[in-house]
């Protein structure tokens, strides 16, 4: 029997229906879960105060200045790093030797599994370089495994910027810094801010490089070189020892609400960038 | 012997990769003259113009034999600034490419990338420069407004106000009128006959006829080869190659 073109039509908007809602539903469903958990303890206080008895009790405001310094820390320095590397490997070089091996080391990087750049790390920065147990150690580590996310968006950006944009540019007597700087940057801006936002969600939830580079004091940093716990190391101690489910959710859901109002605001600003014109 | 033209080439010719896309070229062109480059697709029109202020530089792989001077100068030489060069010989494609900026920022964007910040002065520049393009009347009321909501031929002319703005000495047009009715045409015909008083220009018309109405010289290109070169009035009325002949009555091309 042949099934009817009309038919086929039916069965794959179904299956691509039923794709984009279970997704959706999976989304909802772990959202419902840590908010309907978490979001009852979620006092002002929570924010505001330490933890205390191991994170039994009292808040988890070290926790958020360590996850924010550490992301920070990270997209200070790997975004320089991934946009210049970017623009090198599409405005400098042509197609040759030496683009192949950064693509490739990156394309490496890019697939190395979280708990090696934490045993790098800890090697390299925390104990051969001294920097201890730091938000420095932890940044840098995160850094170099968000570089490759970075790279990749901002080249895809850069590339699909038109060659004629280019050719106007230097026709109008701009040099390559200056036609970069000028027309290449600007247009790859929101390519760099979706990599750069990529790279803040794998900080953020990032558990065992953080562990292992940045430590796990849950006491207030008071520079670079404090260690720190991250939201997310403190979910994952409070889960795993037992001990406090309830302050377990509160923490997820405050994590939750953190990466919403940093989508939410980097959303803001591209939209005002793309609608400035 | 150089002295009273403006643009001197001298055997040049100019390859991508192993394709010649110009051969054994000669060609000298006096100063506030309109010189018309005509000749079939693909017969190394825009790859002249692009050689003369090395935009041709940014494609890879390419390759040039003999000499190109402009006052005198080579400009395949070695101290040359690109910048100042490009500068110096402006050009407009033959697609209008507005960049993703307002108005006014496209036409400053040259002066500004030359150094000059005083707002009172790229003031006037744009003005200027798009008044001589014949589109100031219609933009003087939003110049900040996205350059992209203008119409194709609206665009064509601010990529020559955005020209002009470079005070060049050269402007190159690539078929500038591609995109253009018949009237934004006859009115950049009209400003070309009094930019030819300031400048030297050089120009790949759109067609036979446009040509015929503003050219002083033509040279007429076939396959990277100029067949002939003369006085618009020679071309137009007793060309000496057979080519040229078929080429202007319209038998090919």
């Amino acid at each position: 029997m042949r099934i009817s073109r009309h038919f086929t039509q039916e069965i794959a908007r179904a299956v691509i229906w039923a794709a984009s809602f279970s997704t959706l539903a999976v989304m909802f469903w772990i959202l419902y879960q840590v908010l309907r958990e978490g979001l009852p303890l979620l006092h002002l206080s929570f924010f505001v105060e330490g933890p205390r008895e191991m994170g039994r009790a009292g808040g988890i405001s070290s926790t958020i200045i360590g996850t924010l310094a550490l992301t920070v820390v990270a997209i200070v320095i790997a975004t320089p790093l991934g946009v210049g590397t970017a623009i090198f490997l599409r405005e400098y070089t042509r197609e040759g030797r030496v683009s192949r091996i950064i693509r490739f080391g990156t394309d490496c990087l890019a697939g190395v599994p979280s708990i090696i750049f934490g045993l790098f790390g800890f090697v390299f920065f925390v104990i051969f370089l001294g920097m201890g147990w730091s938000i420095l150690s932890g940044g840098l580590t995160l850094a170099a495994m968000i570089l490759p996310t970075i790279i990749c968006t901002t080249e895809e950006a850069v590339k699909s910027i038109p060659y004629s944009f280019r050719e106007v540019s230097y026709g109008l007597g701009g040099t390559r810094w200056q036609t970069i700087r000028k027309v290449v940057l600007p247009n790859a801006f929101p390519g760099i801010l979706t990599g750069v936002l990529l790279g803040v969600g794998r900080s953020v939830g990032e558990t065992a490089a953080v562990i292992l580079t940045a430590g796990s004091s849950f006491l207030m940093p008071d520079s670079l070189f404090s260690p720190i716990r991250t939201m997310a190391v403190h979910f994952y101690i409070l889960a795993r020892e037992g001990i406090s489910m309830e302050m377990a959710y509160a923490t997820g859901a405050g994590l939750i609400i953190l990466i919403l109002i940093i989508n939410t605001v980097a959303n803001w600003l591209l939209f005002r960038y793309v609608h400035k014109g | 012997m150089e002295d009273h033209f403006k643009i001197a080439i001298r055997d040049f010719e100019f390859y991508y990769g192993s394709v010649m896309a110009l051969k054994g070229l000669n060609l000298s062109i006096r100063p506030n003259q309109i010189f018309a480059v005509l000749g079939p697709a693909r017969s190394g029109k825009t790859t002249l113009l692009k050689s003369l202020n090395r935009l041709t530089d940014l494609i890879f792989g390419t390759n040039h034999k003999g000499q190109m001077f402009i006052d005198g100068q080579e400009i395949y030489g070695e101290n040359v600034s690109l910048p100042e060069l490009r500068r110096k010989v402006g050009m407009v494609f033959d697609l209008p490419t507005a960049l993703p900026l307002s108005i006014f920022d496209n036409i400053a964007y040259g002066p500004r990338l030359k150094g000059i910040r005083e707002r009172n002065r790229l003031e006037k520049i744009v003005s200027e420069s798009l008044q001589a393009a014949v589109l100031w009347e219609e933009v003087k009321d939003r110049l900040q407004s996205s350059a992209l909501r203008l119409s194709g031929g609206q665009q064509q002319r601010l990529c020559i106000a955005r020209m002009l703005a470079l005070e060049p000495e050269i402007i190159m047009l690539d078929e500038p009128c591609s995109g253009l009715d018949p009237i934004s045409t006859a009115s950049i015909e009209r400003s070309l006959m009094t930019l030819k008083e300031k400048y030297t220009i050089l120009l790949v018309p759109h067609n036979i006829q446009q040509a015929s109405r503003v050219a002083d010289r033509v040279g007429f290109f076939l396959g990277g080869e100029m067949i002939e070169e003369g006085s618009s009035d020679q071309i137009f009325t007793r060309p000496a190659n057979k080519k040229t002949e078929d080429y202007i009555s319209g038998r090919f091309g």
